[in-house]
């Protein structure tokens, strides 16, 4: 908290420094700001930039430089044995240290080594803090001193400032590349881990998947524990039947919308769906597993047949509902791109309605179409809190919806919620069920886009 | 081949012509009636939805309350320190007077187990409030135990064989001669809407997932919103139109449809492993979340510089506005609507989603009030998963007005961005 | 091309329009239009843009069905049926009434299924030979069968721009209509391939009854026996093709087809 109130401070300043340059400009014009090269508020910027940017940038190095400084400091005066500890260890001794200086409750029993960790916790941090923002802050005075000096008519500010900003710009564009980034190498990363414990094609191609029983016998891998083939069959398995739901009504929906409804109808129908498609996925699953399992189950029991209570089919089902609003905007969107002529050359010829739509409407849009069910398809295996909440921890290798299967979504949430180390394979291997997630989903978005792409431009 | 010269009358206004046309257009009227069904199938969908969690939920609104004239005698009290007392026995004091026949110890534990928890509390508050109160006696409204409450909310099937249902038929007995003196009271839950977490439904409330939904919020917004907001102005206003233009271009949208879940992998493999940021903290989720809604906003962002006319931009160019003064002059308080609305729309989308915030640890059972973005807390989707998963059939009607006060929430953002989208919204 | 006896022969009246008005929604596009239109005869409709040209065409086949918030009045016969009775269908009118449009609108099939699209939802074949028979005389026809009788197989939206045009009229034979409807059929296409299907429209009018909407004069006085000229919703003249270029009636008609306005 502390951290962020210097930060605002150092900002302030920035912004004192703001208005001061803007003052100056104005000032050494005697009021005719139009004999300036640039803009008085560029000048502003000029000082609040001179001043800000080395004081922040410094403050940051502090911040981040100084916490590895701190713990370096405190595990050297650690005694001998504790110093010597695995890093898991010590590096949850160090957390209780700061958690206590922060008047928590450590997770450890309190030693008198905590107690003097925790002290020179507190001690150093202050120090930090206080030497780091005094250096921040005199070094953004010394560049807004440095920026006011140059102010005069003739200065030419504007393309400093401009040239600033469009590489701040440049900066949080590549945010979004860095995010791919990050994702493909902080999960290839601990995959690549996981690898090197369990065989890649023994992930790939096992039938048995039971992390937890690999854990407790401290046997990994050679177990074949940890055969993701059941993972992918039921994640395949729920997936078709959403599928098998969202696609024909999704479809037809988009039909009536775009083909028959008159604009009053969409006008009610439209935000129907805008709101089945708003409804977080966390209900969706809530619903599943209080009304829509226990119904099959009972349904099941009325005709004699025994599904069990967190059936594929129920997580499929309501799946299916809840990607029906994707697939039916889509496929609006496909069909609202098939020009009108089609339609009139076949009307114009003594078509139907309903043979205009199925013999030339539909197949001109089914580039869009399909490339649209693809993108529902990678939602669906995508899906996480729907299957966590409905289908089953079981990893059942089964084509039958009535059973409980299992999904790699739901695999990684059970294998990464709670505690963890981070070396076994058991958490491990929710990277590499991640690794696979991805590359699929990766793979379906890339082919679609292009797709619909390419569909796009046939009819611009 | 048959005749086209000119025949009597034309092929179409034969027998055979109108029988085939009659069944043409039955396929019309069946495909009509299905392609109406799917959409009618999609609207009972929603309704069976919203339907089964409005029933099941908005009793979570409401809670029992009993009254009792609590006597305050001072064998159970602290002279020193009034806040130290056992309030326990002054509550069963009052329920002893009220049930004299009670007298063994298991029966008037049960006894005792009629009042929430939360009771000795409220007793104890009532005292600190009015010091002067020792010795005396005052009547108090106390919040009943989630049994009673379940019980008086009617999800108790008394017809049941006592030992399948939750409340035994002596403690129904005793509710029954509560309320049959009238001191059993339905009353709006407070509790429900201010407080956090709890083990006990009748005191759990959605306060504490709600802030933390907010300082999640907070977060995303700030991270990406500018981020995005910028990011969206380089790639349509100053990026050279070169080749890795288009590979950020490609990759945002890929970026769009990747599962939420994955930036939770990402989220716990950057910003907890090796940023040690604290688990549990919504500055993490926030974050996490910030990288999941920043493609949405480029595109929007996007979309809205795209729909401004270039004649606009012209103009200001060929007055001597420089591209960074078009763009902060002109282009971006134009755009600016359309962009507020996508943003909303994406954080709604934030605030719905739970998956990636599961993966950075904010699972956690959390009591208090999060005060401030590095507080341990939970979000108001995780605390519907939360709750979803607790046995008690207290927690079933909480889960569902907790997805209640969700959507309400939704609704509420996007019609807001609506409002904006028809209020601000320039047509060219 | 205007052949005397056909000027001299009074032919039977194909359809014919009575007080017919169009609205759409409130504003009125069509103010009660009387006109023959003969059979076996190419008539020709003139008349500056927005005069009503193109929508009166539209009645004829009730294409104007499909548009929102059309209204009309007034009556239009096909062999004196009025073809918005209840006993007309519009789906067998249209099969009755072909229609051409403006932009070549070849679906994105193959140019066989092109053609056969048509006898193919009318049930016009028994059977494949049948279909085969149906094409390959529609593209005969439409003097196109030379050029596409070795690709039948190729997407017809490959096709060139005049080609693609023909190709449109092939399609609308194939439904052995009665009368083929031409909304300025040769305005997207370059001088060869108009000539090319003005050659065409002279050729097909042995058998089927044609009105054509152009904005092109020497086409309409090239190809049809019959010219209408509208002004603003209104028919201002109509009149053989030679009378009405030669002598028109009306000082509009002459000031329009004299190049004064239009």
């Amino acid at each position: 908290m502390t951290q962020l109130i210097l930060t605002l401070a150092l900002i302030c300043l920035a912004a004192a420094a703001f208005l001061v340059g803007r003052r100056k400009a104005i000032g050494v014009t005697g009021g005719r700001t139009s004999i300036l090269h640039s803009r008085p508020v560029y000048h502003g910027w000029y000082v609040a930039l001179a001043c800000g940017l080395p004081a922040v940038s410094l403050w940051f190095m502090v911040l981040l430089a100084g916490d590895w400084m701190i713990d370096r400091t405190i595990v050297a005066a650690l005694p001998g044995e504790l110093r010597e500890a695995s890093a898991p260890i010590l590096q949850r001794f160090l957390n209780d240290a700061e958690t206590l200086a922060a008047g928590g409750i450590p997770t450890i029993e309190i030693t008198p080594e905590l107690e003097a960790a925790a002290a020179s916790f507190r001690r150093l941090t202050l120090l930090e803090r206080w030497v780091g923002f005094s250096a921040a802050m005199g070094l953004g005075l010394i560049g807004a001193g440095f920026a006011m000096r140059r102010i005069d008519i003739s200065r030419r500010t504007r393309q400093p400032v401009e040239r600033v900003l469009l590489i701040v710009l440049l900066a949080v564009a590549a945010i979004s590349v860095l995010t791919t980034a990050g994702i493909v190498f902080s999960v290839l990363f601990e995959a690549i881990r996981f690898f090197d414990k369990v065989p890649f094609l023994d992930f790939l191609f096992g039938v048995k998947w039971s992390p937890q029983i690999a854990l407790r016998e401290d046997q990994v891998g050679s177990s074949g524990a940890f055969g993701a083939i059941p993972l992918f069959t039921g994640t395949i398995l729920i997936t078709l039947i959403a599928m098998l739901v969202a696609g024909p009504v999704g479809l037809l929906s988009a039909v009536y919308l775009a083909e028959y409804a008159d604009p009053r109808h969409r006008a009610v129908a439209k935000p129907m769906l805008e709101i089945l498609a708003g409804i977080p996925t966390v209900v969706y699953g809530f619903f599943a597993a209080l009304v829509v399992a226990p119904a099959l189950r009972e349904a099941g029991i009325m005709v004699g047949l025994d599904v069990a209570s967190e059936s594929a089919l129920a997580a499929g089902l309501v799946m299916g509902m809840m990607i029906i609003p994707f697939v039916s905007s889509l496929t609006d969107d496909a069909l609202a791109a098939v020009p009108d002529d089609l339609r009139d050359a076949s009307l114009g010829l003594g078509a139907t309605h309903q043979e205009t739509v199925t013999r030339v409407v539909i197949p001109a849009a089914l580039p869009g179409i399909v490339a649209g069910f693809l993108l529902a398809v990678s939602r669906a295996i995508g899906e996480t809190m729907i299957v966590v909440m409905a289908a089953g921890l079981a990893a059942n290798l089964t084509a039958n919806p009535l059973e409980a299967v299992t999904t790699v979504t739901v695999q990684i949430v059970t294998l990464l919620i709670g505690d963890q180390e981070f070396d076994s394979a058991k958490t491990l291997a929710a990277f590499a069920l991640g690794l696979t997630l991805f590359m699929v989903t990766l793979g379906l978005n890339v082919v679609a886009l292009r797709m619909v792409q390419k569909y796009q431009e046939k009819y611009d | 081949m048959t005749d086209m010269t000119q025949p009597a009358t034309s092929v179409h206004q034969s027998d055979t012509s109108r029988e085939r046309l009659r069944r043409r257009y039955g396929r019309e009227r069946s495909f009509k009636i299905i392609s109406v069904s799917a959409l009618g199938l999609t609207a009972l969908f929603l309704v069976i939805l919203l339907g089964s969690i409005v029933l099941n939920g908005w009793s979570g609104f409401l809670t029992t309350k009993l009254r009792l004239e609590v006597t305050y005698s001072t064998k159970h009290l602290d002279v020193e320190d009034p806040a130290n007392g056992n309030f326990r026995m002054i509550i069963l004091d009052a329920l002893r007077e009220r049930f004299p026949d009670v007298t063994e110890r298991r029966e008037l534990r049960a006894l005792l187990g009629i009042v929430s928890n939360r009771g000795t509390w409220d007793v104890r508050d009532a005292l600190l409030d009015d010091p002067s109160l020792a010795g005396g006696s005052l009547e108090l409204w106390l919040p009943a135990a989630t049994e009673v409450d379940m019980l008086n909310k009617g999800y108790v099937d008394r017809s049941a064989p006592e030992e399948l249902r939750l409340i035994d038929d002596r403690t129904i007995a005793w509710v029954d001669a509560i309320d049959e003196a009238d001191d059993l009271a339905t009353v709006f839950n407070w509790t429900f809407l201010l407080s956090g977490d709890s083990r006990e439904p009748e005191l759990a409330g959605v306060g504490g997932a709600v802030l933390g939904s907010f300082w999640i919020l907070l977060v995303t917004f700030v991270v990406s919103f500018p981020t995005g907001v910028g990011a969206a102005i380089f790639l349509e206003e100053f990026a050279p139109k070169r080749r890795w233009v288009d590979v950020i271009e490609v990759n945002i949208n890929n970026l769009a449809a990747v599962p939420s879940i994955v930036f939770g992998l990402l989220g716990l493999a950057v910003f907890l492993n090796v940023m040690h940021m604290p688990r549990s903290a919504p500055v993490v989720g926030g974050l996490t979340l910030a990288l999941m809604t920043l493609p949405t906003i480029i595109i929007a962002t996007r979309a809205a510089l795209k729909g401004i006319p270039p004649s606009i931009k012209d103009a200001a160019l060929a007055i001597g506005a420089s591209p960074v003064q078009v763009v902060s002059h002109h282009l971006l308080p134009l755009a600016m609507p359309r962009i507020l609305t996508g943003a909303i729309i994406g954080m709604a989308r934030a605030l719905g989603e739970s998956a990636p915030l599961l993966m950075v640890g904010m699972v956690a059972f959390v009591v208090d009030l999060p005060s401030g973005p590095t507080d341990a807390a939970t979000a108001l989707p995780v605390q519907v998963f939360l709750w979803a998963d607790s046995p008690e059939r207290g927690f079933v009607e909480k889960t569902s007005a907790a997805i209640m006060v969700l959507l309400v929430f939704l609704v509420a953002m996007n019609g807001l961005a609506v409002y904006l989208r028809q209020r601000f919204e320039i047509r060219w | 091309m205007v052949e005397s006896a056909d000027t001299r022969d009074a032919p039977r009246v194909k359809m014919r329009t009575r007080r017919l008005k169009l609205w759409y929604g409130d504003k009125q596009a069509l103010a009660g239009i009387d006109l023959d239109v003969p059979e076996h005869r190419v008539t020709a409709l003139i008349g500056p843009s927005g005069c009503g040209k193109t929508t009166f065409l539209k009645c004829l086949n009730r294409m104007t069905d499909t548009i929102d918030g059309v209204t009309t009045e007034g009556s239009v016969t096909l062999d004196d049926v009025d073809v918005r009775d209840r006993s007309v269908d519009v789906v067998q009118l249209r099969a009755r009434v072909g229609m051409v449009f403006q932009k070549p609108n070849p679906f994105p099939k193959t140019v066989y299924d092109n053609i056969a699209y048509g006898p193919r939802i009318h049930g016009l074949a028994a059977n494949r030979r049948e279909l085969d028979d149906i094409v390959e005389s529609s593209l005969r026809r439409a003097g196109l069968w030379e050029e596409v009788s070795g690709r039948l197989g190729d997407l017809a939206t490959g096709m060139s721009g005049g080609q693609q045009q023909r190709l449109c009229i092939a399609r609308s034979i194939a439904v052995a209509p009665e009368v083929i409807l031409m909304d300025e059929p040769c305005s997207a296409l370059d001088p060869i391939s108009t000539a090319r299907i003005e050659e065409l429209i002279d050729d097909l009018r042995t058998k089927y009854t044609i009105v054509i909407v152009t904005h092109n004069l020497q086409q309409a006085a090239r190809v049809s026996q019959m010219t209408a000229f509208f002004h603003l919703g209104r028919l201002i003249e109509v009149n053989s093709t030679a009378e009405l270029f030669q002598s028109p009636a009306e000082s509009m008609t002459e000031d329009y087809i004299t190049g004064r306005f239009g």
